[in-house]
């Protein structure tokens, strides 16, 4: 039982991958990326959390009264989630991008070339 | 390649990861367990230099310098952002329209505007205290802004979010960063070093040295930036037309 929480973290960045190479629509596929990445926080946290921990805050906890969950990967977990929401806005606009000069989304159908 | 040949790729290389991660957190520390060594040298640190949120300690202070590359990341995939959805020769901006929005939804709108743009603000300036800091709480203070376009119009808010101001504060909050780290080296010991201000007393709002400065200063640029992408995109989406009139007008 010790693992589900990083076999859950690799589950959700396979379905992800899965996701990503089947997919026939690149907004489906920026999603897909999304999922793949939210895999990352999932094992962050995971690795971070303590039985019985609380948030390593101490606005309103005394320091040493109570066991603390790692503030490291949750700092990490934090990084991500920025960079990933804005990485995903730059894929976007290049959807933009491909939709306006090839005229569809679909990943298939975009291996000509043209120029 | 064909569909069928790209799943057993797929199924392959998938089945590869699958064996690899399962091998890996075999030998992962259990789940839950109390051992955390550098968890425990972060608090230690974070409790010795009067920072309550050891997570604010962790990103402006111990990991300062991941932070300037963080929000390095955040600047250029803006920039990359603005550029990619430029008005292009080929299209024309088109002023919106008036949009008739229900009562009940205008009223809570801009009820819930100044709520919202004063928690994000208290969530950026309580980022040394209590969960939250400048990335959070700039999110929100950017979405609270555009409350104004569910509530009114597109016009309405235009016309309190000039984008070239926005794209200055983008700019001057990540420069502010860099100023403050700048200040460290000046200061006597190392670039962006937390031993430039005094620590101050525990959990109150000036605590922790130069943490809550860097935090402000991100908090700015983050806002700034997710005002610049939002009206990037609001604009493609409610401005910006094809010019289909004078393509076909060349054509003929």
């Amino acid at each position: 039982m010790n693992t589900v929480p990083y076999l859950v973290a690799g589950w959700i960045f396979l379905v992800g991958c899965y996701g990503l190479a089947t997919s026939r629509h690149l907004v489906h596929a920026v999603g897909c990326l999304t999922v793949c990445q939210s895999s990352t926080y999932v094992l962050l946290l995971a690795v971070g959390y303590r039985d019985g921990g609380t948030a390593p805050v101490f606005s309103d906890v005394t320091p040493g009264s109570r066991p603390l969950v790692d503030p490291v990967v949750q700092a990490l977990a934090l990084t991500d989630v920025v960079v990933g929401a804005t990485v995903t806005a730059l894929l976007l606009a290049l959807v933009m991008q491909v939709a306006k000069r090839h005229g569809t989304v679909n990943p298939d159908e975009l291996s000509e070339l043209r120029g | 390649m064909s569909r069928r040949m790209r799943m057993w790729v797929l199924a392959t290389g998938g089945l590869a990861v699958a064996v690899l991660l399962v091998a890996g957190y075999a030998r992962l520390p259990h789940f839950g367990g109390a051992v955390h060594p550098y968890g425990e040298r972060a608090v230690s640190a974070a409790l010795a230099r009067h920072t309550a949120n050891v997570i604010s300690s962790v990103n402006f202070d111990l990991r300062a310098f991941d932070t300037l590359g963080e929000e390095t990341i955040l600047f250029g995939a803006v920039l990359g952002t603005v550029v990619l959805l430029r008005q292009t020769r080929d299209e024309r901006e088109v002023p919106p329209a008036p949009a008739e929005v229900a009562p009940p939804v205008r009223r809570y709108a801009l009820i819930m505007l100044p709520v919202a743009l004063l928690t994000g603000l208290y969530v950026v300036a309580h980022g040394q205290l209590s969960p939250g800091g400048g990335f959070q709480g700039g999110v929100v203070v950017a979405t609270a802004l555009h409350l104004l376009y569910i509530g009114a119009d597109y016009r309405a808010l235009e016309k309190i979010r000039p984008v070239g101001t926005y794209e200055v504060g983008d700019a001057a909050g990540e420069a502010a960063y860099l100023v403050l780290g700048v200040a460290g080296l000046l200061g006597g010991s190392a670039f962006l070093a937390n031993t430039l201000l005094p620590y101050g007393t525990f959990n109150t709002l000036a605590s922790g040295g130069t943490v809550p400065l860097l935090n402000a200063a991100v908090g700015m640029e983050v806002a700034c930036a997710v005002v610049v992408l939002l009206a990037r995109f609001l604009d493609q989406a409610v401005e910006i037309e094809e010019d289909n009139g004078s393509a076909m007008g060349k054509e003929s």
